[in-house]
C-alpha cells in the first residue's frame, strides 16, 4: 500500500514537474533561436569561396533528465512499441539546446558562420533496469571569423 | 595553434602531415551529484553538474591533444572529432582526436 502511495506521489511530481519544466524550456528555446537566426550552421565541410577567415573550434553541450512520468510512459511503450513520443521530447529539447550554446559561444568569437556542425548523443546515467535516465548531446563546429 | 573541424583551412596550405593525435580523460562524479541527479530523475530537467564537468573534461582532453601536437611541431590540428564513450558505471571517457599538420600561408 505504501509502495503504491510512494509510486503515485512520484508519478504526480513528475508529471506537474516535468510538465512546468518542459514548457518553459520549450518557451526559452523559441525565444533564444529567434535572437540567433542571423547566425546560420552549416553542416557542410566544402569552404564557401571567402577570402580569409579565422577559425575557432565552438561547441555546446547540454545533459538532460526525463522526469519520472515520462519514463513510465516510455515502459508502457516498450511492451506495446511504437513511437516513444515521450523521449523524442526530450531528444528534441536538448539538441536544440545544445546548438544554441554552440551558437552563443560563436556569438562571443564574432563568428558569421558555423560549419561542419556535427552532433553527438551518449546516455550518461542509466537508471534501474537500464533504463535512460539523462542524455548528453554534444554539439560542435567551426566557427568562421572575419579577420 | 589552429584547431577545427574541417580538412582545410581558408587562406592556408598543408605542407606537412605529423599523423593522427589525441587526447583523452576518464572521469567520475562524486555521489552528491550522483544523488541530485537522482532527484532530477524523478522531477525532469537539465543537470547543471554533468553539463559543467562533461564541458570541462572535454576542453581538457582537447588541451592534451594540442599539447601532443605542439610537441612533435605542429601549427595546427585539422579534421577534429569528439567522442564520448562510458566506460563503467559512473565514468564517462571523452576523447578528442584529429590529424597534426603543418599549415603555411598560401602566397597568392
Amino acid at each position: 500500500m505504501l509502495d503504491l502511495a510512494i509510486f503515485l506521489t512520484l508519478m504526480l511530481f513528475g508529471y506537474g514537474f516535468g510538465r512546468y519544466a518542459e514548457n518553459r524550456h520549450y518557451q526559452s528555446i523559441m525565444q533564444r533561436e529567434k535572437e540567433f537566426q542571423r547566425l546560420p550552421l552549416i553542416s557542410s565541410k566544402v569552404l564557401p569561396e571567402v577570402s580569409n577567415m579565422d577559425n575557432a573550434l565552438v561547441s555546446g553541450n547540454v545533459v538532460i533528465s526525463v522526469d519520472y512520468f515520462k519514463r513510465f510512459l516510455a515502459m508502457l511503450r516498450n511492451i506495446f512499441g511504437g513511437r516513444v513520443t515521450a523521449y523524442e521530447t526530450l531528444l528534441d529539447r536538448a539538441r536544440r539546446e545544445a546548438m544554441l550554446r554552440m551558437k552563443e559561444e560563436a556569438k562571443i568569437k564574432g563568428a558569421k558562420l558555423i560549419f561542419n556542425v556535427k552532433l553527438e548523443t551518449s546516455s550518461i546515467y542509466k537508471g534501474k533496469r537500464n533504463s535512460v535516465g539523462s542524455v548528453e548531446i554534444l554539439a560542435y563546429g567551426t566557427a568562421l571569423i572575419p579577420k | 595553434m589552429i584547431l577545427t573541424n574541417m580538412e582545410t583551412v581558408s587562406g592556408k596550405r598543408i605542407t606537412k602531415h605529423l599523423g593522427v593525435v589525441s587526447g583523452s580523460t576518464v572521469r567520475a562524479k562524486h555521489v552528491g551529484r550522483d544523488i541530485m541527479a537522482s532527484l532530477k530523475n524523478i522531477f525532469g530537467g537539465e543537470l547543471k553538474g554533468y553539463t559543467e564537468l562533461l564541458h570541462e573534461s572535454r576542453e581538457e582532453a582537447i588541451e592534451r591533444m594540442e599539447k601532443q601536437a605542439k610537441a612533435i611541431g605542429a601549427n595546427a590540428v585539422l579534421n577534429i572529432r569528439l567522442t564520448t564513450s562510458s566506460v563503467a558505471q559512473g565514468a564517462a571517457e571523452l576523447f578528442a582526436y584529429g590529424t597534426a599538420v603543418v599549415l603555411e600561408d598560401e602566397h597568392a
